[in-house]
């Protein structure tokens, strides 16, 4: 599936709840249930510095495709995570670099891409870009 | 101090933001700690001064100029006179307490020396800690850390142990901002003077619940900011004794600061515009009086004894929580809850309680030495002002019931 089509599907997904208490209610629920990374790349050299909550991401490329591993210490962060692997994730780097996230407004989660809410979000998709800018540069 | 019953209901009404929804739900502002709303009689009078005198002050003849500068240096009578410093030119009016802490430790740039000794509290704001900091690897000189207890008070008997002769600033804040705890200052500021150190205390916290006396504390330099207190932001106060103020050198060149200017020599002028460069704040200095007026109308003893309840009250109703534990639990402490919930990081709480209108802080509220010392990633803080009621903290206990249901 293409990074549009998934994000497609979330926000099919999404469009199911009434209102705000199930959407995050489902995001925690994400949060909870997704192992998200492996233990050995949970350390600080993989850390992206929010004011607040915690977010560790990892990437290695398994068949010219970019994976992406991630966790946060704060859960409802982690449950954002889970949806911003679910679309980046498994991808070409090429394919991770052009796509956009208007998905989350979609869904209603826009306050949390807001530069302002200190999350560490924003810095986590600028993060997800600049690892498939490195591999797509080796690619070339 | 008079403690005349407060009328919330009254009061609430000079607060038209107190009216507005967030998510629906009626706004429960409980982040008066990082800044404090804006009653339409401070709001007046801003919109007063742009309507009928808005001019530069000090220099012009016109009428609107004096008109603004008689404003202005009223506004500098009233905040001495709520502080009750010795003289008006004592007190330096600055964009705020930031502005302060960094006008004196620039000024001590030029009085350390190696091997003098600068003590800071535990208990900082990041604000406090840097700047002397910086201070310290500019001069040489050494800083030293009062630390605390579990309950949040500073340690005293430390504190001795770290005066010598060699200490010659002491640095704490009257009122801690992440937990509330009201630190001794008259004991701090005695014991520094009997060894010749000078005295700096951060009063942003404080001034919004009590009235400190800086002659009756003896205290050589005190700061604040309008906005904690009901005034603008971009405004705030140094004050400074007169010795001190004169012993300091200026910290910006510019306008308004000089008495004559030669390209071989400028000569300074007096206090308190040597510490004023360019065109201050006159707006924000004239509704920093008004903000005044205004909570000393209602009486600071009143507000402490109707924030004193609510403090009471949000501790009994949230401690009612299971797991929930409270920081900063000192004897003596203002209406500041930072709390955790076991198991739950602060931001998700604080994101759900947004979402049900509730504003409070989360995170290390710029005081990260005191999360270490805890050893948590920051805590939930909810800080009440004279305008917040019973039934609002009863929201708040609910609304954070709500997120544990839903975190755990």
């Amino acid at each position: 599936m293409t990074i549009k089509e998934i994000q497609a599907d979330i926000v099919d997904e999404f469009s199911m709840f009434d209102d705000w208490m199930q959407r995050y209610e489902y995001m925690i629920e994400l949060g909870k249930s997704l192992p998200l990374i492996e233990e050995q790349y949970r350390i600080d050299d993989h850390l992206i510095k929010g004011c607040q909550s915690k977010v560790w991401v990892h990437a290695a490329m398994e068949d010219d495709k970019l994976k992406f591993t991630a966790d946060s210490d704060a859960i409802i962060t982690k449950g954002i995570i889970a949806i911003l692997i679910r679309a980046f994730s498994d991808q070409h780097p090429q394919d991770i670099i052009d796509a956009d996230t208007a998905f989350i407004d979609e869904i209603g989660l826009k306050e949390h891409l807001s530069p302002t809410r200190a999350n560490g979000l924003v810095s986590m998709i600028k993060q997800l870009k600049l690892y498939a800018i490195a591999y797509q540069t080796q690619l070339n | 101090m008079q403690t005349a019953m407060l009328d919330v209901q009254k009061i609430r009404e000079d607060f038209p933001i107190l009216k507005r929804e967030v998510n629906g739900k009626p706004l429960v502002y409980f982040d008066n700690a990082a800044t404090s709303q804006t009653p339409k009689q401070v709001m007046d009078v801003i919109v007063d001064y742009y309507s009928r005198y808005n001019a530069n002050i000090h220099r012009g003849v016109h009428t609107l100029s004096q008109e603004a500068t008689d404003a202005y240096e009223q506004a500098r009578v009233k905040v001495q006179e709520h502080f009750n410093a010795a003289k008006p030119y004592e007190i330096i009016f600055t964009s705020g307490t930031t502005h302060s802490i960094n006008m004196v430790a620039h000024g001590f740039g030029s009085l350390l020396k190696k091997g003098d000794e600068v003590i800071v509290s535990a208990l900082e704001h990041h604000s406090n800690i840097v700047p002397w900091q910086m201070l310290c690897e500019q001069t040489g000189a050494t800083l030293k850390v009062i630390p605390m207890n579990d309950r949040g008070e500073l340690r005293m008997d430390a504190y001795e142990e770290l005066l010598s002769a060699n200490t010659k600033l002491v640095f704490c804040n009257h009122i801690s901002n992440a937990l509330g705890t009201i630190n001794p200052i008259e004991t701090i500021i005695k014991k520094a003077h009997a060894v010749g150190a000078a005295v700096l205390v951060d009063g942003a916290q404080a001034c919004p619940h009590v009235k400190p006396d800086m002659q009756a504390l003896d205290v050589d330099f005190y700061v604040a900011s309008a906005h904690k207190m009901c005034g603008p932001t971009g405004m705030g106060m140094l004050y400074g004794k007169e010795e001190w103020l004169e012993k300091l050198p200026p910290y910006q060149g510019g306008g308004e600061m000089i008495e004559t200017v030669t390209f071989e020599k400028t000569t300074y002028a007096g206090l308190p515009h040597k510490f004023e460069a360019g065109t201050p704040n006159v707006c924000g200095g004239i509704a920093f009086g008004a903000a005044i007026d205004y909570m000393n109308a209602i009486g600071f003893g009143t507000i402490a004894h109707y924030e004193h309840e609510l403090l009471e009250y949000g501790t009994k109703k949230l401690l009612e929580i299971e797991g929930l534990k409270i920081y900063g639990t000192a004897k003596n402490k203002t209406s500041v809850i930072s709390f955790n919930i076991e198991g739950i990081h602060p931001y998700d709480i604080g994101t759900i309680v947004d979402k049900l209108g509730i504003a409070v802080r989360t995170g290390h509220h710029c005081a990260q030495p005191i999360m270490d010392y805890y050893q948590i990633p920051g805590t939930v803080r909810a800080s009440f002002a004279f305008y917040n009621t019973k039934q609002e903290i009863d929201a708040l206990v609910a609304a954070v019931k709500k997120a544990k249901m839903m975190l755990t």
